[in-house]
């Protein structure tokens, strides 16, 4: 039988696909092709600036989270460790910097280039200054950009935050990508990406509003890191991201009206029985083993903090073709890491409540300050609030070393039996009211 | 007909099973050391579960009688007792057959062979009736003390008498053949092991003499001169009653298993159950008013938050390290040679707590040997052990939300008086003078009665497993 939503479902995969073969052949190609590569991060990227000036973006925890897809993570961080880096090191660098020196060879099997410019656009996790600082040691002379951005430490973006952030754009970064480039910005070409970016913003915050249905026809954190791929790398204000985005749209807006569940890796899930949201990144070296214990179970995830790591919208917040670098301002003070404790447990509280989640959960990574600080304080906050079950689980980004594949599932069982236990427990005592 | 409901915690350490009635009063506890073969250290945990479930049963049935004769009491005590003897010998027995074995096996000239079967015959003879002493006259069978543990102790005092030249080839035969015994569960008929107990009653209690005079190996007691004035009548009283109890029929309605090996218990996928939970539900079963349960188990440690129904509303536990838990407390007494059971004791004695910086277990024993070389008591060491232990447990219910009154105490480690003490004091500091403690006799069984207490909710209908997951899909 011709199932049409898998038909569909396939398109945009496919469409991604595409995007990304394409990417890391023009990567591979770039020096031979004049193109001029950068290397930045995804949280409050500036991807419309790079791609304005038509140089390449490469974003290093991508590739590492990836190289823990392909299980290749343990041995660059090993090498890593030989070169002197910690125990405690974020494993992302590590992961890059071993990468790097086994050839810089990327996902999809074909070398990386060099960077010819370093462009720091998000300052919030203190990591990525010194991991730069580390790429600079690598490849002497390279060129560098910073970009402060201002902590929400008052739970507010100020418009002093919003000037101070456009003057160093004009008066620092941008010079600094046109020089490297070797053109100058072109500002219409800028506001026509940006208004492509808002659009395709758009449609992702509609697809990830789909979850609020009953049963959600997405997973909106291990089938999300999927989805939010486009949007947060290198394809944000591009055509083909906005197609991509409107491809999606379509294909969670038919499964939601057929009151159909997500998708995993085996299949379409048959039954939801719990409704989730769920705090920190995900496991990447056990990704799969660690989806299939939420879907064995019947659990759904239908709001997550990571799908936000690149971009937070709750808020209203879309990039704005007529104030381009102020809008890139507030796109990089917003971004989830950079908001304040109070704002952060606001935002899980409005999704547990607008989600009709059963529970919050907490994967607490070893190797990421900028989520797992604070986490404890999170959840007993949450727990108060909404007197939902909490759950906290600990794993890291790509070192295969912390995950332990038999005390998470046992964790998970026991939360997930708690949850049951909850329901039964709570019906019976509606019943007896 | 009553109906009877099993819970089965099988521990990294040890397995424990509680028979419960439709009042989710407990009638009986079983317990043994967990081993290789884990269906058969539920199996045993359940059979003893069973066979102190008829005792219960007795008991109940002559409660009022038991009232005016209280030499009634004392001789189900100690029937009781000599019944477990009575399983202890059969299980000697499948030892010692094993033993034979692996000698046939293990060295091949004869000579040498032969000697070594020699001295365990020796062995065994010499040991044998020190262990029945313990039985029928010290109560061995009520400290739920494990066939292994306490055939070890007395084999490894025989061959320490021995020359040092027997000490490997008889502990290679020891090693090599307690496994393969204690691996095999041993069917016993209730019926006539009991028979056979009250025969063994009878020897001890005609043996009696009349007064202690000389003999300090025999504790006399009220009750049991009452009972040796009276013995023929009491048997013959109670006999018919026992017979009764023998030929019930224990029908268990629904069980549940948890524990750290649960996955691998013999039971429908559907009757397994998170041991966060049952310890959660059985602790709040005994003391309805708790609100955090800490429970402190052979390998690990969990701060459990519950709400007013018992349900479980958050939890910490500690999966990385086992520093803090019953094995840490076990390798410490081997580091210092001395027995688990005298580790609190000593420990109360301490006038002061050495501060023990490691928190693993293994730097502990070498922190541990430091310290007594710099002159440190062993109490004060001991002392610094036990506080440490707690202050693991409280960083780990600080994450978990904190204590909240009532604060319930369970696990293995909770028998431990020295780890009472410093909790308490820990607790107190910490969260206040008004926070009730609560620790029970049973407070080892507590995951078991919680499992009881679901299977006989029959809440697992609903329970989201593997199994149930894999055959919808």
């Amino acid at each position: 039988m011709s199932n049409p939503t898998e038909a569909i479902k396939e398109k945009s995969m496919v469409i991604q696909k595409e995007m990304l073969g394409d990417l890391f052949t023009q990567l591979s190609n770039a020096k031979e092709n004049g193109k001029k590569v950068v290397y930045t991060f995804v949280p409050g990227n500036l991807t419309e600036l790079i791609l304005a000036l038509d140089m390449l973006p490469v974003y290093p925890e991508i590739n590492a989270l990836q190289s823990g897809m392909r299980k290749k993570s343990g041995s660059y961080i090993k090498d890593a460790e030989k070169l002197g880096f910690s125990e405690d090191v974020c494993t992302y660098v590590k992961c890059d910097i071993g990468m790097m020196l086994n050839g810089n060879i990327g996902p999809t099997g074909e070398q990386l280039p060099p960077p010819d410019l370093l462009l720091l656009s998000y300052t919030g996790c203190f990591t990525f200054l010194k991991w730069f600082e580390n790429l600079e040691r690598l490849y002497p002379g390279v060129e560098i950009a910073m970009l402060h951005t201002p902590y929400q430490e008052d739970g507010k973006i100020t418009d002093d935050q919003i000037n101070y952030m456009v003057k160093q754009l004009t008066e620092e970064v941008i010079p600094k990508l046109e020089k490297v480039a070797g053109k100058k910005m072109d500002y219409d070409r800028l506001s026509k990406m940006l208004e492509n970016s808002s659009k395709s913003e758009q449609l992702w915050v509609e697809v990830l509003q789909s979850a609020k249905n009953v049963p959600s026809p997405i997973d909106s954190y291990f089938a999300g890191v999927y989805y939010m791929g486009p949007l947060f790398t290198a394809f944000r204000g591009t055509e083909k991201a906005l197609e991509y985005y409107q491809e999606l749209h379509n294909e969670v807006f038919e499964r939601m009206r057929l009151g159909l569940h997500p998708i995993n890796p085996e299949g379409e899930m048959k039954e939801e029985r719990f409704r989730l949201v769920v705090e920190g990144p995900p496991n990447w070296t056990n990704f799969r083993e660690f989806w299939k214990i939420f879907y064995d179970m019947g659990a759904v995830i239908v709001a997550s903090t990571y799908t936000k790591v690149g971009g937070v919208y709750d808020g209203g917040f879309r990039h704005e073709p007529e104030k381009p670098l102020e809008s890139l301002a507030k796109y990089c003070m917003g971004c989830y890491t950079n908001l304040n404790l109070p704002q952060r447990v606001d935002l899980i509280e409005h999704y547990i409540k607008e989600y009709k989640a059963d529970g919050f959960l907490i994967n607490s990574i070893k190797s990421c300050n900028s989520f797992s600080a604070g986490q404890l304080l999170i959840m007993r906050e949450i727990e108060q609030r909404c007197g939902v079950p909490v759950g906290f689980i600990e794993s890291d980004l790509v070192d295969p070393r912390y995950f332990s594949y038999a005390n998470i599932k046992n964790r998970l069982e026991s939360y997930f039996q708690m949850l049951e236990q909850r329901k039964i427990i709570m019906q019976q005592e509606g019943a007896s009211i | 007909m009553s109906k009877y409901y099993l819970g089965v915690d099988l521990g990294s350490t040890t397995s424990k099973a509680v028979i419960i009635n439709d009042k989710d009063e407990i009638i009986g506890r079983g317990i043994t050391n967990t081993r290789a073969n884990y269906s058969v250290a539920a199996d045993i945990a359940r059979d003893e579960a069973i066979y102190n479930a008829r005792f219960s049963v007795l008991k109940k049935k002559l409660e009022a009688e038991m009232k005016v004769n209280p030499e009634y009491n004392k001789y189900i005590n100690d029937l009781e007792s000599v019944f477990q003897y009575e399983q202890f010998k059969v299980k000697l027995d499948r030892l010692g057959e094993e033993l034979l074995k692996t000698c046939g096996t293990f060295f091949k000239e004869e000579e040498r062979r032969n000697e070594i079967l020699n001295h365990l015959r020796n062995i065994r003879r010499a040991f044998k009736p020190k262990i029945k002493h313990d039985y029928l006259y010290n109560d061995l069978g009520s400290k739920n003390q494990f066939f292994r543990d306490i055939v070890s102790e007395k084999y490894n005092e025989e061959v320490n008498k021995l020359g040092i030249g027997l000490f490997e080839p008889l502990m290679t035969v020891w090693d090599k053949s307690i496994s393969p015994a204690e691996n095999e569960r041993v069917m016993f008929d209730f019926k006539e092991l009991v028979h056979k107990a009250m025969e063994e009653l009878e020897v001890k209690y005609k043996n009696l003499p009349d007064t202690n005079a000389g003999d300090v190996s025999v504790n006399f007691d009220a009750e049991m001169n009452l009972l040796k004035g009276n013995f023929d009548h009491v048997s013959e009283t109670l006999r018919e009653h026992i017979d009764e109890i023998a030929d019930l029929e224990f029908n268990i309605e629904n069980m549940t298993g948890t524990g750290y090996g649960r996955a691998l218990l013999p039971f429908p996928q559907e009757c397994i159950r998170s041991e966060i939970l049952c310890h959660a539900f059985g602790a709040h079963a005994v003391f309805p008013n708790t609100r955090t349960v800490l429970d402190i188990g052979g390998q690990d440690t969990k701060a459990i938050q519950v709400d007013k129904y018992g349900l479980v509303t958050s939890f910490q536990m500690n999966d990385r390290c086992a520093a803090g838990c019953g094995r840490y407390l076990g390798y410490i007494a081997d580091e210092m040679s001395i027995s688990l059971n005298e580790l609190g004791p000593m420990a109360m004695e301490a006038e002061k707590e050495v501060t023990i910086c490691s928190t693993c277990t293994v730097f502990a024993g070498a922190e541990l040997r430091e310290l007594t070389n710099l002159g440190e008591k062993r109490a004060d060491i001991l002392g610094g052990l036990h506080k440490a232990i707690i202050m693991r447990a409280m960083s780990l219910i600080a994450r978990s939300g904190g204590v909240f009154n009532e604060f319930t105490f369970t696990g293995g480690v909770a028998r431990n008086q020295a780890v009472i003490k410093y909790l308490t004091q820990l607790v107190k500091e910490n969260y206040g003078d008004n926070i009730t403690i609560n620790i029970h006799t049973d407070s080892i069984f507590m995951g078991a009665l919680g499992g009881a207490m679901f299977a006989r909710r029959n809440l697992s209908d609903n329970m989201p497993t593997d199994k149930a997951v894999h055959e919808v899909a």
